[in-house]
């Protein structure tokens, strides 16, 4: 086509200026200067809340990986957050506070337990992968119920923060950077790898699995992989959230929280490597404000608020087919984005 | 060593014989063309060879191996590459990454994470040698989606050659294209012939009689008849079940 150019084989994976590009670094820099803002402010709230938002947008990461580049629609994925969550609570309750036994536990149980719920799963595809992974989490969801010892339904609080070495999570600030190191670092390995040779394949089974494997890619191999890498960022996830709560309960695995996760996927921009950044910071941010903002205005209404961010999630689906971070141009000059770029 | 024997093999669908104990061989060099009315089961068959439809009865050896049991991506490791009736393309890449995509499937340690796929200078370099084989050198960043339906037609030979093939299954390459369309893909199957074994299913008469070395005539899932271009001709059972009185 016109526009193209023959003699560079290698496109450049990212354009500096581009307004995507662009949008990245700045929310990245805000979130640097975010503890320095607030506690400008004085309102360490922000803070905690913020944390939150990264930790959603870190198990979306995690989801994202396999949804936005793999095709799989896994409605299950909160049961990874559950499980890193109770990785955390289980040994602190026995006096286990060691945050690198929490993570390695955490590791440890999710690799062999999403290998082989994936496997399972990825016998089928479309609805039938959605069912699956959905009864996968019930499964989990009321295993945590039944751990009487451990809470059952009421779940089961964190006396304190892991410890970390030299890291001191209980300052705020600290689990803060801690969780916007561990962002920034899923999104740079999503980001390798989606552009490796790996990612090529695993972007093709989304675009046409038949193709891949006429061509002799075993894809099987490929989508377990990426699965079971999705579903460790989403435990790590899970470790996280125990911290920033002190708290963990089945709630964690419910599928309505998987289904928020799909949610901040598409909302971001299915395909995108930032994406679940933006989806969390619009979501959370909506949840967070929207109930004031109608109780200052509309008081009668107050309860109403969640029409309202139906709404937005209505017309950001029906007009921003490509989410909103999804939707800014990858490229100064106008050509058509492509998956790769964050 | 024949590239392709088949024995026997059947396929059924529910009551219907879709292929009746179809044996077939593709020598070396060879081109062999298939043809037969619409419903003949042609594309059963391919995908009986490729094994994407599995036989119910029959054998299938690949260069003397015994493929049967293979699943298709283990076939296509051996050197059975296909083409698609309908294009079978990763429709978001660019032409260049769809045929990244096939040259990669032949590489060694494909399953990496780390080094961009772009920066494999070598599978970059083969890449591009296959598209311009193709005449597609002009076209390696368009978004394969925007292709014409010719030049996706092109690209799936491009990635069946990129995969280092020891033997081509083309089904329909001439299916909905313009004349002068079909007159760059048959140049170029042209081209190729000789250099690999190939099976043609093709519904162009003018083309398959000009290109095959032999050809077999499928009707209802049967082989009636395989033979040199001329000779099926003229043979007159092949007249009366398919190419009608005129021909």
């Amino acid at each position: 086509m016109s526009g193209t150019k023959p003699s560079s084989l290698w496109p450049v994976a990212i354009q500096w200026s581009a307004p995507r590009t662009v949008t990245a670094v700045i929310i990245i820099a805000l979130l640097a200067v975010l503890p320095m803002i607030a506690s400008a402010l004085e309102s360490s709230y922000y803070v905690s809340f913020a944390t939150r938002v990264l930790i959603y947008a870190l198990a979306a990461i995690g989801l994202n990986f396999i949804l936005g580049f793999g095709g799989m629609v896994s409605l299950g994925h909160a049961m990874y957050v559950l499980l890193g969550a109770y990785a955390v609570a289980i040994p602190a309750s026995h006096g286990v506070t060691s945050g690198f036994i929490h993570v390695a536990l955490a590791v440890g149980v999710c690799v062999p337990l999403a290998s082989g719920f994936g496997a399972v799963a990825l016998r089928t595809s479309g609805i039938a992968f959605i069912m699956i992974t959905l009864a996968f989490a019930q499964m989990l969801f009321f295993g945590a119920v039944s751990l009487k010892d451990y809470g059952g339904d009421d779940g089961l609080t964190v006396a304190a923060r892991s410890t970390l070495g030299g890291l001191d999570l209980t300052n705020n600030t600290t689990l803060y950077y801690a969780v916007l190191v561990t962002v920034l670092l899923a999104l740079y390995l999503s980001w390798r790898a989606v552009l490796s040779p790996f990612g090529l394949v695993l972007r093709a089974t989304k675009s046409n699995p038949r193709r891949a494997t006429a061509l002799g890619h075993p894809i099987f191999r490929y989508q377990l992989t990426a699965y079971v890498a999705s579903a460790v960022v989403c435990a790590v996830a899970g470790v996280l959230l125990a911290n920033l709560t002190l708290f963990a309960s089945p709630a964690y695995g419910a599928w309505t929280l998987s289904g928020e996760l799909i949610v901040i996927v598409i909302l971001g921009g299915l395909g995108t490597v930032f994406g679940p950044v933006v989806g969390a910071i619009i979501l959370l941010a909506l949840e967070e404000t929207l109930p004031t903002l109608i109780d200052a205005t509309l008081p009668d209404y107050k309860s109403n608020w969640m029409l309202l961010l139906g709404l937005f999630i209505f017309f950001v689906a029906l007009l921003l087919k490509r989410g909103v971070f999804g939707s800014l141009p990858a490229s100064v000059r106008g050509e058509r984005s492509k998956p790769e770029l964050p | 060593m024949s590239a392709l024997v088949t024995h026997a093999l059947v396929k059924r669908f529910g009551g219907v014989l879709a292929t009746d104990h179809v044996s077939l061989t593709v020598e070396p060099g060879e081109l062999h063309a298939i043809i037969g009315p619409n419903g003949a089961g042609k594309s059963t068959l391919i995908g009986q060879l490729a094994g994407e439809i599995a036989s119910d009865e029959g054998s299938v050896r690949v260069l003397g191996v015994d493929v049967s049991r293979m699943p298709t991506h283990q076939r296509a490791q051996l050197g059975l590459a296909r083409t698609y009736q309908v294009t079978q393309l990763a429709k978001e890449f660019t032409a260049l990454d769809n045929v990244l995509l096939a040259v990669n499937a032949r590489a060694a340690h494909n399953f990496r994470f780390w080094g961009n796929a772009h920066d494999d200078d070598a599978a970059m370099q083969k890449a591009a040698t296959a598209l311009a084989i193709v005449g597609m050198s002009h076209l390696h960043h368009a978004e394969v989606g925007t292709l014409a339906h010719g030049e996706q037609r092109q690209l799936e030979i491009a990635m069946a050659l990129a995969t280092e093939p020891k033997l081509l299954l083309l089904d329909e390459p001439l299916a909905g294209m313009s004349q002068g369309e079909s007159a760059a893909i048959i140049s170029l199957l042209k081209s190729l012939k000789g250099r690999y074994p190939i099976l043609l299913v093709e519904h162009d008469m003018e083309a398959v009689f000009a290109l095959a070395d032999r050809v077999s005539v499928l009707v209802y899932g049967r082989i009636i008849a395989t033979d040199t271009p001329d000779r099926i001709r003229e043979n007159a059972e092949v007249r009366a079940a398919y190419l009608g009185d005129e021909a």
